[in-house]
């Protein structure tokens, strides 16, 4: 064996064994391991404590198969018709979500001096909740009940389909397009996704039967391949890889739909990691503190405009005050989404560094910060609203 | 009964109801088919107090422990005039001897003087199941008998 693999093989090992100690870490006390991995590739990356060199060539490829599997499996978990039911119902607050949440990241962009194109990338950042986190919060939580969930769970919706869209249109401006050019994009993509969830509400059982085998090793070749093969022909056509494979997932459906969910979960997992860990590696530590401060700022306004969103659309359902601040403060975590958006700006080299360094620290400090304050909601919003007496008890 | 569903997009699908003490109660059933009961909070609607996950059996039993109670209270109301006649339920457990065979292979009349006159599946009731009637774990059966012959039908049940 030559020397070179070996050291990629131990590298990749003790990177793999950190994570899953990291992981496990994040597990005890009750955290996303997604701010944990970034930690780790930052640790690990250029300018960190360990330097790694034979990483580059296979973490590369393997970064975008991670980005191409979360959305992927972010279309699987969704069909067409909760898609199209979910904008029907949230579009308002979906709008709201947008006007608030896009604006402080688009702002702070343009005052840092980092133009329409950095303005545009930051925006997404702060835009886009992690469905991931925040569905693994609602379920610890045991909140999965309750009535201010799928008001959450619809905006999410409406953000994930917002990133059908806006990704392609990035994705083109990165490229250095016009406006004409991003204009094209933006038509397209609209087209694009609404002919897919025209031919998922009609016929995605035919999209399923083709991808479905009752052989695992069958289907499982098969999905990927499909995946693959999607999204590097949308990227071909510079409509962005990562939303091929969101639209092939909705296409998707029914049964084939778990079963997919079922077999792609553990390979999602590990290729996802390798994403974060490869954004932190190849972010420098040292770039870190100086927009800290730029960060924390970020972190509070746009806490506040999320826990706005959501108590306006818990409040258009007719759910109560403390339900409206539990559908805001859920809102507040950031994650995957602003890590591939910031990842696809990195890549095309169109933007400073800097800005993924503001886009890390940022998402590291609500990726922490959102799953904590759903867990204080409802004390600290019992001791602000004092109540008089205690609630009588049932009679019974 | 109304029964509210609500999707829950990329989870699954909530069910619930409101009873007239104002208590919102029902199931929140995951993507994976894994099933809870949900109760709400007395002092925030909006919220649970309560969610306790059930395996199918658990929810299915809990069904018909739930629907037997209706059953069984009018039962012993229309057999009040006979002395004598009692009603009693009977639960199949898992290990139950009988689980799996016909209701006619206990021979539970022949032996007992007890009779099935119904049985509950899935919240659902079967009124005088027929011989030939497979008893599943979690099936709730409804017996009408003297006090001695239901205490036999519950050892054949419960022991063979």
């Amino acid at each position: 064996m030559e020397a070179g693999s070996a050291l990629t093989l131990i590298e990749l090992g003790a990177v793999f064994f950190c994570l899953g100690i990291l992981g496990r870490l994040a597990g005890r006390i009750g955290l996303s391991p997604i701010p944990l991995y970034l930690l780790g590739g930052l640790f690990f990356g250029h300018g960190g404590f360990i330097e790694l060199e034979g990483l580059n060539e296979f973490s590369e490829i393997a970064s975008e198969i991670g980005v191409i599997l979360l959305l992927l499996m972010l279309g699987l978990e969704y069909t067409a018709k909760e898609l199209v039911t979910g904008l029907r119902q949230s579009w308002l607050a979906g709008v709201l979500d947008i006007v608030l949440n896009f604006t402080p990241g688009a702002v702070v962009a343009l005052l840092l001096g980092w133009g329409p194109v950095g303005a545009m990338v930051m925006g997404g950042v702060t835009y886009i909740s992690s469905s991931g986190i925040v569905a693994k919060v609602l379920t610890d939580l045991d909140r999965l009940g309750n009535r201010e969930t799928p008001v959450i769970l619809s905006l999410l919706v409406f953000e994930d389909l917002a990133m059908a869209v806006y990704l392609p249109i990035l994705t083109t401006v990165l490229a250095g397009a016009s406006f004409a050019g991003g204009m094209q994009a933006v038509g397209i993509s609209l087209v694009v996704v609404t002919v897919v969830l025209i031919v998922a509400l009609r016929f995605g059982n035919v999209v399923s039967a083709i991808v479905d085998s009752k052989d695992r090793e069958v289907f499982l070749l098969t999905v990927l391949g499909a995946a693959l093969l999607v999204a590097g022909v949308a990227a071909a056509m510079q409509v962005s890889a990562a939303v091929g494979a969101f639209l092939l997932g909705i296409a998707i459906s029914g049964a084939t739909a778990t079963n997919a969910t079922r077999l792609l979960e553990p390979l999602r997992d590990l290729f996802a990691a390798i994403f974060f860990v490869v954004f932190g590696l190849n972010t420098d530590p040292a770039t870190i503190p100086p927009v800290l401060g730029i960060a924390i700022l970020l972190v509070l306004i746009t806490s506040t405009t999320k826990i706005a969103t959501g108590w306006w659309a818990a409040r258009q359902h007719g759910v109560g005050r403390l339900g409206r601040a539990r559908a805001g403060v859920a809102l507040i975590a950031r994650g995957e989404f602003s890590i591939v958006i910031a990842g696809l700006a990195v890549a095309s080299g169109a933007i400073t560094g800097e800005l993924a360094a503001l886009a890390t620290a940022y998402v590291l400090l609500t990726a922490v910060l959102g799953p904590v304050a759903a867990r204080l909601v409802e004390p600290v919003m019992g001791r602000l609203q004092r109540r008089p007496r205690p609630e009588p008890l049932p009679a019974t | 009964m109304k029964v509210d569903k609500t999707p829950l997009p990329g989870i699954g699908m909530r069910k619930d109801i409101v009873t007239s003490s104002g208590r919102r109660i029902g199931t929140v059933t995951q993507r994976d088919g894994e099933t809870a009961l949900i109760i709400s909070r007395q002092d925030d609607p909006d919220a649970c107090l309560v969610s306790v996950p059930l395996t199918a059996d658990e929810a299915a039993t809990l069904g018909n422990l739930l629907g037997a109670h209706q059953l069984v209270a009018q039962l012993t109301e229309e057999h009040r005039d006979l002395p004598g006649v009692n009603t009693r339920q009977f639960l199949i457990t898992r290990g139950s001897p009988f689980e799996g065979y016909r209701l006619g292979d206990t021979r539970m009349r022949t032996r007992t003087g007890a009779s099935v006159v119904a049985a509950l599946r899935d919240g659902k009731v079967e009124p005088s199941p027929n011989p030939d009637f497979t008893l599943q774990t979690g099936d709730l059966l409804v017996a009408v008998g003297t006090s001695d012959g239901l205490e036999a039908a519950a050892e054949i049940l419960g022991g063979g």
